[in-house]
């Protein structure tokens, strides 16, 4: 075989070998490849199926918030008023008035009265619980606007008070002493009623008495004269005691005299012995005493 | 013989190195991907695995509407106690 032909063969053996290596080397790296792809394609898979139910659970979690949002919303401006409300949003959080409400665009143009400014928080809720007041409808350097003669009236009656039960103008209390409208001299009347005709002949003689007065003024009674009284008299009529001039009892319910009937010491009187107690007689034989014997013969 | 000779210089000279040169290329370009197919593999599986806290929304949304249902109740209830503003 001439040289050249030795030559040839070898270049084409050399190219075949840097075939053989080069592609198997390519060969290598694309194996790698798809083995990495394998795992990313598994780690997409576990991506997707995890994420399937994500979009039907936030839209199901936006709709709630929105409905939460819109009764919010809702409840604040019919109970407060548009512009009540952005001046309340605004006292809790500055700024966000400008935001507006998202149900009412015209929130946005309205320039929030300062309310946390013009009232204490107390007012506040007390006019809002009577919406008595005007909340801040004018500057509050102005004079105040809440209504403060009748602005309890509403407010108090949301209490369950039984006052409001009772008749809108109640008599007023009995007025006694030296500022009351019937004055009464005390050798007249020290307690109780002054007995009239007809209850001096249902009673008695007796009763006649109570109506002329204890003891008169002209025999020496408390309203006597200063000059006819005891040296070491010291009290006046307005410390013992005068008539109240008045048939109204001074405590709510009154006095029921007919208590007294159903009343028997014998049995109400006294503690609660407990049951199959011994009743205590230590006393029972000692001889009596000497002012009771006497009082006994 | 003189041909003979002029081909082994072109497989030499001008096969060989061409031939090396293009695999060699497309050697480097296979290796070259895999550092970002396995880069691209590993962020998958952290995805995947940031991805577990999903069934927590489940107990979001309950928890979501069991707190719209209490500020309804408290709403109506401040509807009822509360007068309107007109």
């Amino acid at each position: 075989m001439p040289a050249a032909g030795v030559v040839m063969i070898v270049a084409v053996v050399l190219i075949v070998l840097a075939l053989v290596y080069y592609l198997v080397s390519t060969i290598f790296a694309l194996r790698q490849i798809t083995a990495s792809l394998d795992d990313a394609t598994a780690g997409v898979g576990e991506i997707i199926e995890k994420s399937a139910p994500v979009a039907e659970v936030v839209t199901d979690i936006n709709t709630n918030l929105d409905a939460g949002v819109d009764l919010l919303e809702g409840l604040l401006v019919k109970k407060a008023g548009l512009e009540d409300a952005m001046g309340l949003v605004e006292g809790l959080y500055p700024g966000a008035a400008a935001q507006g409400l998202r149900n009412f665009p015209d929130s946005r143009t309205i320039t929030p009265p300062r309310i946390s400014e013009v009232y204490t928080k107390g007012t506040l809720t007390l006019a809002r619980l009577g919406r008595e007041a005007p909340i801040a409808a004018t500057s509050p350097a102005g004079p105040v606007l809440r209504n403060v003669e009748g602005g309890s009236l509403d407010a108090r009656s949301l209490y369950p008070e039984t006052r409001q039960t009772r008749p809108e103008k109640l008599a007023r209390s009995p007025v006694i002493g030296t500022d009351a409208p019937v004055q009464y001299e005390p050798s007249e009347q020290r307690g109780g009623t002054t007995p009239d005709e007809a209850e001096v002949r249902e009673k008695g003689p007796w009763a006649e008495t109570a109506a002329e007065g204890i003891v008169p003024a002209e025999l020496g009674g408390s309203d006597a004269p200063r000059e006819m009284l005891a040296e070491d008299r010291q009290l006046g009529s307005s410390v013992l005691g005068e008539s109240t001039a008045s048939e109204q009892p001074a405590t709510e319910s009154g006095i029921d005299p007919s208590a007294g009937d159903e009343a028997d010491a014998t049995s109400d009187g006294g503690p609660e012995p407990p049951e199959g107690a011994e009743p205590d007689l230590k006393d029972a034989g000692a001889a009596p005493r000497q002012v009771d014997a006497d009082d006994g013969s | 013989m003189t041909l003979w000779w002029i081909g082994d210089v072109l497989l030499l000279a001008v096969i060989l190195p061409v031939v090396v040169y293009l695999l060699k290329g497309v050697l480097d370009a296979a290796r070259s991907i895999v550092p970002s197919v396995r880069t691209v593999a590993a962020a998958a599986q952290a995805g995947s695995r940031d991805l577990d806290a999903v069934p927590l929304l489940l107990t979001t949304q309950a928890q979501v509407k069991q707190t719209v249902e209490v500020v309804a109740g408290y709403g109506g209830s401040l509807d009822a106690i509360l007068d309107d503003a007109s």
